[in-house]
């Protein structure tokens, strides 16, 4: 074990992090956009609402990660209407074609996750809040989301650390982040054991401080389950 | 365009098809594997030994906490200089190589190992008490136990978490392209390069593994009916 080599690669690899926490961030945000959009077609009852995001779902949790992103980088660029549109110039960077892909298939297992959460929560609740005379938008703004992001919180916590994981596949079209300039590294040292192992201890953190995150979310809005002092 | 899928001499039917078995017999071994790690897993995290215990959760935490990708990059580039290193120290100085496919099993093996244990144990933990201890009043040997009693019950109450791990590690195996193994991704990879037609060869691509677990759920979903067929429903 070359300890100096590590301690000298750290710093590289610690340059690489904010782009990791940039793709993270960016398809969870777009990605819990997407989910909620999806969710609430799918539980919209109209019938050819409920078909398309039923299948771009089952489309999007039925492929590798992997084939997404290669279907968007390599694949959208064939056809000459995708090259002359206005989105081309977007479409030709790696940054946004990972951060597509990443979103799109977040979008579609949080939608689930979030689907899942909005029926778990029980209709008496709903009853309840029309018989105060709240309209079916305020019913669900006040009380059915409220109760279904609570409920979702661990599965959540579970996709976020998914995220940081999926986001190393962003190496394989040329993103330089964590994973990427391990291999660059690697290339020029020869150090396989030392570069992963420390790649892997920040991958590890990252996860770590995730599963912290959702823990103390959830700790804050369960104020009721919490034992008086 | 049909042509390029088709199995004549300028399709790349044929070498789609080899990938969808090479990505088949990937996935069923190193699933297989999976389990032989997660029920060793699964006993070391159940047993009253502290070392085991720690191994075992030393093994989940890391192995489920780190890409995927990174696991099956530390095998490939360091895999044959660790078993080289080993054997040097039986006093072995030759140069061993290990092929992508074993490469493969034992990386995608590892990452479904970490996932089955958690799914192994909780169903473990799910066979009631009282049924080891009927078995036991009945005079049965530990091995007895196990064989009769704890594990054809545990198999029940594992098959729908170990069906998830099942499409886990289907979509895993797409990652070991990056060792050039002819899997389907691999094939799509250098079927697009040839021939520019990128967003043909991995829809393709995309279609086969839907059909892979479309058919694997429906599949797991009968061997969990036939599973639950003495089981009364309320």
């Amino acid at each position: 074990m070359d300890w100096e080599l590590m301690w000298d690669s750290l710093p590289r690899l610690l340059g690489a992090l904010p782009l990791t926490l940039t793709l993270v961030f960016a398809s969870l945000l777009f990605g819990a956009g997407v989910a909620f959009a999806t969710a609430l077609l799918r539980l919209s009852g109209n019938r050819v609402a409920e078909t398309l995001t039923a299948g771009y779902v089952f489309v999007f949790r039925g492929t590798p990660l992997l084939v997404q992103i290669f279907l968007i980088y390599y694949g959208l660029g064939q056809f000459e209407s995708v090259r002359d549109s206005v989105l081309w110039p977007m479409l030709r960077e790696p940054m946004w074609c990972a951060i597509l892909a990443l979103t799109l298939n977040t979008g579609a297992y949080t939608s689930e996750i979030l689907r899942g959460a909005i029926l778990s929560v029980p209709v008496g609740q709903v009853e309840a809040a029309r018989a105060c005379g709240m309209s079916r938008v305020l019913a669900f703004r006040r009380i059915v989301l409220p109760m279904a992001i609570r409920q979702m919180l661990p599965a959540y916590g579970n996709e976020m650390i998914l995220m940081v994981k999926a986001s190393s596949l962003a190496s394989t079209i040329t993103m330089l982040e964590i994973t990427g300039v391990s291999r660059k590294i690697i290339s020029q040292t020869y150090a396989v054991f030392e570069i992963f192992i420390l790649a892997g201890a920040i991958y590890l953190l990252l996860n770590f401080l995730a599963a912290r995150l959702i823990k103390h979310t959830e700790w804050r809005l369960t104020p009721y389950l919490r034992t008086r002092a | 365009m049909l042509e390029l899928l088709s199995f004549g001499p300028n399709g790349w039917g044929g070498q789609l098809l080899s990938g969808l078995a090479m990505t088949i017999a990937v996935s069923v071994s190193s699933f297989t594997l999976g389990i032989l790690f997660g029920s060793a897993g699964a006993a070391a995290k159940l047993s009253h030994s502290l070392i085991l215990n720690g191994i075992a959760e030393v093994y989940t935490t890391i192995v489920r906490g780190v890409p995927e990708l990174l696991v099956i990059y530390l095998l490939f580039f360091g895999g044959s200089g660790a078993i080289m290193a080993v054997a040097g120290i039986f006093g072995y100085e030759g140069y061993i190589e290990i092929d992508a496919f074993s490469i493969g099993v034992v990386a995608v093996g590892l990452i479904s190992g970490a996932y089955s244990t958690e799914v192994i144990r909780g169903a473990v933990q799910a066979v009631p008490v009282g049924q080891i201890e009927a078995a036991r009043a009945c005079g049965m040997s530990r091995w007895l136990i196990l064989r009769r009693v704890l594990v054809p019950q545990t198999m029940r109450y594992a098959l729908p978490g170990l069906g998830n791990v099942w499409q886990l590690t289907l979509k895993d195996t797409a990652l070991i392209s990056v060792t050039a193994l002819a899997e389907i991704m691999r094939v799509a990879h250098v079927a697009s390069g040839s021939t520019r037609q990128p967003f043909l060869f991995y829809s393709t691509a995309a279609v086969l593994y839907l059909l892979l677990t479309t058919v694997s759920t429906a599949a797991f979903e009968r061997a969990e009916r036939r599973a639950n067929r003495g089981v009364r429903r309320a």
